[in-house]
């Protein structure tokens, strides 16, 4: 028989503690795919973030920090420039990196630190409960956005790649989602160009991952993933924002 | 040379390899300084965005084994309390400095002790404890530079260099002569990529309650430790003094010049002056009292030191207590008035 599938070397025999459907299982096990495929586990360093990401060292046999909230890119900057020589990535969510993060994300991409951010969009803030993050769609009920989230009063969804597009010193910034297989593939073919980015010096990369939360977006798994493709990249549209070569 | 000045070449002889920072005055010729320097020795130097991500790029640098610094002043400070505290969890070395001036708030950019509170009682959330120096020349601001990196590592713990605006941009000869070449700590706690060796993880967060509990005993032995080992001062014509002046940092040195003129007129007046303001000098203090029944506290604040000097004391004895907040600097002149009748009015309690 053909072995098909296989458990990452670099992925702790753990069980996950992320709920059913959660796309942050999937990410996890992507990143760690990569690393084993690309030879990195003896290079790489991760840094995770204060959210439903933050035990992600309970999984990843490779050398992790756990950062403050928010403060992923500025750590990952510290360790890059004492190691040029390793792979350096934080792991973020959209709280985390677009909202008490942001000056931190914005900065070390405007420097062109060559570091990857792995960026978690499910347009919450899972980890505290499900309220509203900057990426929260427009009219999406949270709870903190009881009757749907109004820009006139809370703004509107934060379009990280685009605005990171922006600057001169990121390198390659993609959006891709997890939600079938076809998308899990490309998201893994997105993070594999990210850390050859960094590998090859080139600047600051980021892939940035709309993942379902079913918890608190109410739903079961496999609504939440038909809602990822109707609704959720409507307004945040897949593909590669920036790439310079 | 500029206390600022000074302190970065300091830091450079030191085997500082990294050094975040945020403008700020009056802690800027620092920051310019380490520019120049760590560029020509192609160390690493980043002007970040903000204080809160220079405490955060120091604290990725030391988890990544290098010897890193942040310098700030007050207002900074404050923005780095979070990373100070995540620093002390995660047992990561790293070394602090902070230019004190005057607050709360924006206040203005004279030379102040008003953040001593903060300083030694951690600052930031949670059990925890910075050793704190606290130099009184541009000279032994060189000389606690190379201590506070040796003693970060030796503890794995930030340590606190509590200056202030006059210290830093006073102008002094000094010599660099003492300083050695930096020692070799061991680092077996760093991530560096899992090269033949299991994955390491570096983390604050223990969700266990028990396990979070035993993380902070663990590290309360460690601040014991430092309280017996580490506590540092020196004392000024205390020998035969009838009243002792606790001052500390650029306050020490106006009531250095006080205690002059005092002399002069026959006045036994001594000094006690704290070089590590946590752990705070005090059992010499206590050994003091059995022989000294008045103690004065002076300090550029509306009195944050003297609670130490009461917890100290713990009842014996008067303490007597001059105190100008808001970054007003006295002169010898003023505190000589003031201690002279404080000193005045105690002999005569005593005669009564
Ligand atoms: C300074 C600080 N503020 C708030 C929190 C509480 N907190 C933990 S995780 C989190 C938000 C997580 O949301 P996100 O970054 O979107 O990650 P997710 O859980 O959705 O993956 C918050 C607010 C914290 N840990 N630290
Ligand atoms: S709350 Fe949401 S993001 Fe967090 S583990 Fe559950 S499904 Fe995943
Ligand atoms: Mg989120």
């Amino acid at each position: 028989m053909k072995k098909v599938y296989t458990r990452p070397k670099t992925l702790k025999e753990a069980h996950f503690h992320y709920c059913p459907g959660c796309g942050h299982g999937i990410i996890n096990r992507l990143l760690m795919e990569v690393v084993d495929e690309m030879d990195l586990r003896e290079k790489a360093i991760c840094v995770a973030p204060a959210g439903c990401g933050m035990l992600l060292y309970n999984y990843f046999d490779i050398d992790t920090l756990e950062s403050a909230h928010g403060r992923g890119a500025a750590v990952a900057t510290g360790i890059k420039r004492v190691r040029p020589e390793n792979l350096v990535f934080s792991y973020q969510g959209d709280g985390d990196l677009a909202a008490i993060g942001t000056a931190e994300g914005f900065h070390a991409a405007n420097r062109g630190e060559p570091i990857s951010v792995i960026f978690v969009n499910n347009g919450v803030y899972g980890m505290t409960g499900g309220q509203m993050a900057p990426t929260t769609l427009t009219d999406q009920v949270t709870t903190t956005t009881p009757l749907g989230r109004d820009p006139i009063l809370a703004g509107h969804p934060v379009k990280i790649c685009e605005v990171f597009a922006m600057l001169d010193g990121t390198v390659y910034l993609e959006r891709v989602t997890v939600n079938n297989p076809a998308a899990v593939l490309k998201a893994k073919k997105a993070i594999k160009k990210a850390f050859q980015c960094q590998l090859d010096g080139k600047g600051f990369s980021l892939v940035e991952i709309l993942s379902p939360c079913p918890t608190n977006w109410k739903m079961g798994p496999v609504e939440a993933c038909r809602w990822i493709d109707e609704v959720m990249t409507k307004q945040f549209p897949l593909g590669v924002v920036k790439e310079v070569s | 040379m500029s206390g600022n000045a000074a302190l970065g070449e300091a830091a450079v002889l030191s085997g500082c390899t990294c050094y975040f920072g945020y403008p700020i005055t009056p802690q800027n010729e620092l920051t310019e300084y380490m520019a120049k320097r760590m560029g020509e020795l192609g160390r690493v130097f980043i002007q970040s965005e903000s204080e809160i991500a220079a405490i955060n790029m120091v604290l990725g640098a030391s988890v990544a084994g290098a010897r890193a610094m942040t310098s700030s002043s007050s207002p900074g400070m404050s923005l780095k309390q979070e990373g100070i505290s995540y620093l002390a969890a995660d047992e990561l070395p790293a070394v602090v400095v902070d230019m004190v001036r005057g607050g709360p708030g924006m206040g203005n950019i004279s030379p102040a002790q008003s953040d001593y509170l903060q300083a030694t009682r951690g600052g930031g959330h949670g059990d925890y404890k910075t050793i704190v120096l606290a130099p009184g020349s541009v000279q032994e601001l060189t000389e606690v530079v190379p201590l506070a990196f040796d003693l970060a590592d030796q503890y794995r713990n930030p340590v606190i260099i509590l200056g202030d605006g006059m210290l830093g941009q006073m102008m002094e000869p000094v010599s660099f002569e003492n300083i050695k070449p930096p020692k070799e700590y061991p680092k077996d706690y760093i991530l560096t990529g899992a090269k033949g060796r299991p994955a390491r993880m570096v983390r604050s967060l223990l969700f266990d309650t028990k396990e979070e509990e035993e993380h902070n005993w663990k590290l309360v032995r460690k601040y014991q430790r430092m309280e017996q080992n580490e506590v540092r001062y020196e004392t000024f014509m205390a020998d035969d003094a009838e009243m002792i002046v606790v001052a500390y940092g650029i306050g020490a040195r106006i009531v250095r010049g006080a205690i002059k003129r005092l002399r002069q007129e026959n006045m036994k007046v001594g000094m006690l002056r704290p070089i590590t303001a946590w752990p705070f000098p005090a059992a010499p203090l206590q050994e003091l009292a059995n022989t000294v029944h008045d103690f004065f506290v002076f300090e550029m604040s509306a009195g944050q030191m003297i609670e130490d000097v009461k917890l100290a004391l713990a009842g014996k004895g008067r303490i007597h207590f001059y105190g100008r907040p808001g970054g007003v600097i006295p002169t010898p002149v003023e505190l000589y008035r003031i201690i002279g009748r404080h000193y005045y009015m105690a002999a005569r309690r005593k005669q009564q």
